[in-house]
């Protein structure tokens, strides 16, 4: 039980650790990728939890990673000014939700409050969830992987066609999201420490979330939903509910993740909900080990940390669908195993035989 | 007093009457034994009584209540449990863990109490793992606890999930054929684990098609050919009774 939190805490030292680094080596704008990383591994540990301990895929996550960013995105860069007459905007005025703000060339703009559309995205994502894990989640295996392609595909369309969401552009010009304290997160450069440190305590904190979660009669019973379904609801665990509560909060932690990111960088585009990054998460949580939060977040710190700072070049998307293919074929448990050694000598040794006991 | 009463129950599989208008009821305290030739229609009668499959007609009445038509979690949720005849319990969980899963039902920590590890399921927990220890030591698996479930002697396995349903402290335990597999000296342990389970106050129905384990622990038998109930007895009566030896043995001029 104590050790649960030692690795937090080995964690939390890691981060610092790599921001004292960066400050000594005089290279403190790497931070910006790696504040970038930490968004996308809060989406990845929830994505985690989904597919490796209650055994449902998802290769949709990206939808709601978008759904959260673009709603944020638009609430608070729409210009409201042309509804301003109606007395719902006069009240939504006044108490805070909406407020005035200059734009980029000094004029004035009337838009929702980043806390406000922080809230509703989040909200709007756990909603679409709900609605679609319902009757999604009656599916298993292959089947669900559509389905849930499917969402990510429809909602890259629907943010690619909407001239209102800026089509192929995205949307831009993304307001910082203001925090107690006087800090936002924000790109500017200012706040590269702060922000790096904002973002990593989001991710920390989402993983003791989830981390007490899978030590709970909770997790207990995602685990039997995965290995035995059937067991698990004879032993009176409701499965549906159980898989659609997964589902809403992995779509939650998405879209926590895409809000924030688009905050930070101050704006998304259509790349973000597209198939390619739905994969790429599943093979990130696939390197980690499927069923360990752990190997899934030191996995997508390190890929996409390097994938951000652009060491894969042109070949970025090819290199994480090779790495799907191999992890599949050769180290179907995952790379961060005690094992490991051992199955290389194996690899090599003889390579026939794999994968029988899947 | 019956703690479990069939009427009437019929399930229909395309052309084929798997489950034919079967009618019979359990007393509580008791073990009853359902056998039958292969494809009888036992294990569909307890898919169906365990709700795994609806049925096309008929009600079934568990502690005086209707449970025809709920799901299988809501039945466990009313005191039944069930072990399953290809054994089916939970991969990657140690033997203790995949007992602490039949505890589901008696604890309630949800996906917030379990996020934010609240101090109440802290108490929970513990009479979970507690109980859990307490059913292995019962059923002579202790020191186990930490062993993968499936790697287990597969003798163990049947102990381990006779174990899983024992821990959701059923009124009512079903056991889809407990022998199978087991070898004789195996058999009688389990024999005699069923018999201290009744002693405990459980109730007990089984299928099975170990002879001398059903003669020697049933209080009562049901016998089913071809989806039917031919016989509903007590053992002797049951081994004396011609119809039951007839569809066993084949026609004597046969």
């Amino acid at each position: 039980m104590a050790s649960k939190y030692s690795q937090i805490i080995l964690f939390s030292l890691l981060i610092a650790g790599i921001q004292v680094l960066t400050h000594v080596t005089d290279s403190s704008y790497h931070l910006t990728q790696l504040t970038m990383t930490a968004y996308y591994s809060l989406l990845v540990i929830g994505l985690c939890m989904l597919i490796g301990y209650a055994g449902q895929i998802s290769i949709g996550h990206a939808g709601f990673f978008a759904i959260g960013g673009y709603i944020s995105a638009f609430l608070t860069t729409h210009d409201f000014s042309a509804q301003k007459g109606l007395p719902i905007v006069g009240f939504l005025v006044k108490t805070g939700i909406m407020t005035r703000r200059p734009d980029l060339y000094g004029g004035d703009l009337l838009t929702v409050h980043p806390w406000t559309a922080c809230i509703l995205a989040v909200c709007t994502a756990l909603l679409i969830a709900f609605v679609i894990g319902g009757p999604v989640l009656k599916l298993r295996g292959h089947y669900l992987a559509m389905a849930t392609l499917g969402f990510g595909i429809i909602i890259y369309r629907i943010v690619l066609g909407t001239t209102l969401l800026g089509a192929a552009d995205g949307i831009t010009d993304v307001p910082a999201f203001g925090l107690p304290g006087g800090i936002e997160v924000s790109g500017k450069g200012a706040g590269r420490i702060a922000n790096y440190y904002i973002a990593w305590g989001t991710v920390v904190a989402g993983m003791t979330l989830l981390v007490n979660l899978i030590h709970s009669r909770v997790g207990r019973a995602l685990t039997a939903i995965h290995g035995a379904e059937d067991a698990a609801d004879a032993m009176g665990i409701d499965t549906a509910d159980y898989k659609l509560r997964i589902f809403v909060l992995s779509a939650g932690y998405a879209a926590l993740a895409g809000v924030l990111l688009t905050h930070y960088n101050g704006g998304i585009g259509p790349s973000e909900a597209s198939v390619i990054k739905s994969v790429r998460y599943v093979s990130i949580v696939a390197i980690g080990g499927m069923a360990s939060l752990w190997g899934a977040l030191i996995m997508s710190l390190l890929l996409n940390y390097l994938s951000l700072r652009g060491s894969f070049g042109t070949f970025d998307d090819a290199v994480f669908g090779a790495i799907l293919i191999l992890i599949m074929l050769f180290a179907p448990e995952g790379l961060l195993r005690k094992q490991i050694i051992g199955d290389v000598k194996a690899l090599f040794g003889r390579s026939a035989g794999r994968g029988e006991d899947q | 007093m019956n703690l479990l009463s069939v009427e009437g129950l019929s399930k229909r599989f395309g052309g084929l009457q798997a489950v034919g208008d079967v009618t019979f009821s359990v007393p509580e305290g008791s073990i009853k034994a359902l056998i039958g030739p292969n494809g009888a229609g036992k294990t569909t009668l307890f898919n169906l009584i365990s709700g795994v499959i609806p049925s096309d007609s008929g009600t079934i009445i568990f502690r005086g209540q209707a449970v025809q038509g709920l799901r299988p979690w809501q039945i466990a949720g009313r005191g039944m449990a069930r072990t399953f005849q290809h054994i089916r319990l939970f991969p990657k969980m140690t033997a203790l863990e995949n007992i602490m899963i039949g505890r589901h039902t008696h604890s309630r920590a949800g996906f917030i109490a379990g996020m934010l590890n609240l101090p109440f399921t802290w108490k929970e927990e513990r009479a979970i793992r507690e109980k859990g220890l307490a059913i292995m030591e019962f059923l002579g698996i202790s020191g186990l606890e930490n062993s993968d479930a499936t790697s287990l002697a597969y003798g163990q396995q049947r102990i381990l999930e006779l174990g899983r349903a024992l821990a959701c402290e059923p009124k009512l335990l079903l056991l889809d054929e407990p022998a199978a597999g087991l070898n004789m000296r195996e058999t009688a342990e389990m024999a005699r684990l069923v018999t201290r389970i009744r002693d405990t106050g459980i109730t007990v129905l089984l299928v099975e098609h170990d002879m001398s384990l059903v003669m020697n622990i049933s209080d009562e038998i049901i016998v089913l050919s071809y989806g039917q109930k031919i016989a509903d007895d007590k053992p002797l009566a049951i081994q004396k009774n011609l119809e039951v030896i007839r569809v066993y043995l084949g026609e004597e001029d046969a």
